[in-house]
């Protein structure tokens, strides 16, 4: 079987530690059958139990790949399993999260294949020429389109950036055989899997976000923030300040370096809005800031800003919303 | 040990950062620029280990503009046994592809036991460049680490990774990147800037380094579009009369946001 389709696009589907695919499988599969069919690349022990998940999400054709590696060895052994898959399938783009693991696999990939990379792509399309990636740059303040000289292009995608799903295709499984490329790598000493314990909304791709900041005070007083987030069925963010204060875990963090995200409605407490986070946020449809300083730079970019104590609008907002509820 | 830090020249993130809607550069006159504060921060990593180790050689390695010697020179000032910068009017506007092999080059010439490099830069944040070198370079890459130990021989760490965190180690030469867990860095003392201007500063070309830009061997990624998009605007703003959390409720309800 080796009857790839002209226009294949190759995706490569992160899986979480315990063996299950991401939430990012959905959007890329989405973004490549925009361009083209995809084919999608499960590299993970029993990767052919998720092949059904899979075709569910879009995917015409699923290959499936346990290189002897895998687990033990950082990046390197995704990166064969990638290099033979597009080797197979001779695909006109390849697509990967943008995630940490996805990106560096991309990384590897390109640079061995020598394929030009597009990195943190919001949405593919296509023209005479090929698949294009789009992004958005500098917090949001521009967009730039990319394509390659030659070739298919490597394109990670952004988590929780493409709204458009494939319809679901027939299950069509393939084992990849990988071989090793012995390239030198990091080994896995062991892997700390945090465990979801929140029913609540993962941040990157949330409708709603709730973010609070220095202004909070302490980590028992961000509970506030989990309070309003569950009344609006919202994820939780933060600022750095926040993080560095240990309000919250690092995976909070919204902006240049932490999570960008765009959701309908984010909310800032206690936030002063400095530069690199608002390129974290300000391409959310609706800004809600509520600070006490008048002059705190969130509210240059607020479609309604409250200059006020959170520690008291939020608390009667939270009752107002459950008021209307009951 | 000789320990190679990555250290890149960006726009500084507290001032507006522009791009040149012709050439679709950064534009550099636009803003002021900085060593990036994770860059810093990677130098930090190594210069704690060389104040225990004396036999630790520190590099700053940049690939920039020559107008970005004096920010690769702050590294010099913060500590550094020596610099080395990567100038060639090749690399204007070089993509990802390019600079990964350019710096590679450059690591060849200059010689390693560890790169330390930034998780992701704040200009480009394409968080690609450690593990493409270390691709290139043939060696391990331990990248996204939140912390890191240095030893005899290899280097371990713990991870940032999408699920949680793992414990990693590499055996040396490796390539190394850190995220902002790592402590901030020191600044540069009145010793050491006087000190900096004796150390030495290398210019190389990527004919040195033995890097063909024009080569069609390699595909190259382009900007083929670029646009601005409008600044947003400020709302409504109200103070606090003891009901704008009723307000707020009304807001959000009426737009469909509650
Ligand atoms: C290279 C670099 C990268 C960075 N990346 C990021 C990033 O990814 N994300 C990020 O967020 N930051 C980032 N920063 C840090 C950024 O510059 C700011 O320091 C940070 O965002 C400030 O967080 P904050 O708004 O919570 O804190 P502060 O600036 O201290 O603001 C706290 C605000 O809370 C308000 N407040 C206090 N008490 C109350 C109350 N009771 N009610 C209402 N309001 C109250 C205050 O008026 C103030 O405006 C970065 C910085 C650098 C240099
Ligand atoms: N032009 C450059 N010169 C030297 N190091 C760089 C350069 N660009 C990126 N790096 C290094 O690679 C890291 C990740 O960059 P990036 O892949 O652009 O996010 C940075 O933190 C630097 O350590």
């Amino acid at each position: 079987m080796t009857d790839y389709p002209a226009d294949s696009i190759l995706v490569l589907l992160d899986t979480t530690p315990s063996g299950a695919l991401t939430k990012s499988a959905a959007g890329l599969l989405g973004a490549a059958a925009g361009v083209g069919t995809p084919v999608a690349l499960i590299v993970a022990a029993g990767g052919e139990q998720l092949a059904s998940d899979a075709a569910a999400l879009g995917a015409a054709r699923v290959l499936v790949a346990e290189p002897t590696e895998l687990g033990a060895q950082l990046t390197v052994p995704v990166a064969d399993a990638l290099a033979a898959a597009a080797e197979l399938v001779r695909p006109d783009a390849v697509l990967v999260s943008n995630s940490i693991e996805g990106r560096e696999i991309a990384a590897r990939f390109a640079a061995r294949s020598r394929s030009g990379l597009a990195v943190d792509a919001v949405g593919v399309s296509r023209d005479a020429e090929g698949v294009i990636a789009h992004h958005s740059v500098y917090g949001g303040a521009y967009n730039v389109d990319s394509a390659v000289t030659w070739g298919a292009p490597v394109i990670t995608v952004r988590e929780g950036a493409i709204d458009a799903r494939a319809e679901a295709q027939p299950v069509s499984i393939e084992r990849l055989e990988v071989a090793a490329s012995a390239r030198r790598a990091a080994v896995i000493d062991s892997v700390d899997e945090a465990v979801v314990t929140s029913s609540r909304p993962e941040l990157r791709g949330a409708a709603k976000v709730v973010s609070g900041g220095r202004g909070l005070g302490s980590e028992e007083q961000f509970a506030l923030v989990d309070q309003l987030a569950d009344v609006l069925g919202a994820a939780v963010g933060a600022s750095r300040a926040a993080v560095d204060a240990g309000y919250v875990p690092q995976s909070y963090q919204v902006g240049q370096t932490g999570v960008s995200v765009s959701p309908q409605l984010y909310i800032a407490l206690g936030i002063s809005g400095a530069i690199q986070h608002r390129a974290g946020m300000q391409t959310a449809k609706t800004i809600v800031a509520i600070n006490k300083d008048a002059d705190a730079p969130i509210f240059e970019i607020a479609d309604f800003g409250i200059v006020g104590d959170l520690f008291t609008v939020v608390p009667q907002l939270i009752a107002a919303l459950e008021a209307r509820k009951a | 040990m000789k320990i190679v830090v990555l250290v890149k020249e960006v726009p500084d993130t507290y001032g507006d950062r522009k791009l040149n809607l012709e050439t679709g550069l950064a534009d550099r006159a636009a803003s002021d620029t900085v060593l990036d504060e994770i860059g810093e921060r990677a130098l930090e990593v190594a210069l704690s280990y060389a104040d225990g180790h004396a036999d630790t050689e520190v590099v700053v390695l940049s690939m920039s503009p020559e107008a970005a010697a004096a920010t690769v020179r702050k590294g010099l000032a913060m500590g550094a046994s020596s610099a080395v910068q990567l100038v060639d009017e090749a690399l204007v506007g070089a993509d990802l592809g390019l600079t990964a092999e350019a710096l590679a080059g450059a690591l060849q010439h200059i010689g390693y036991d560890l790169v330390i490099a930034g998780n992701e830069s704040t200009d480009g944040s394409g968080g690609v460049l450690p593990a493409m070198i270390a691709e290139l370079l043939d060696v391990p890459n331990a990248t996204s680490l939140n912390s890191v130990e240095i030893a005899e021989g290899e280097v371990r760490g713990e991870r940032a990774s999408d699920h949680g965190t793992m414990q990693v180690t590499a055996t040396l030469p490796a390539v190394i990147s850190i995220t902002e867990r790592l402590p901030d860095a020191r600044f540069p003392n009145f010793k050491g800037i006087m000190a900096a201007k004796k150390k030495p500063f290398e210019t190389l070309s990527l004919a040195e380094v033995g890097v063909d830009a024009e080569t069609t061997e390699a595909s190259r990624s382009i900007m083929i579009s670029l646009a601005e998009k409008p600044p947003r605007t400020a709302g409504t703003k109200i103070v606090d009369e003891g009901d704008a959390g009723e307000r707020l409720a009304e807001y959000l309800v009426q737009n469909r946001l509650a």
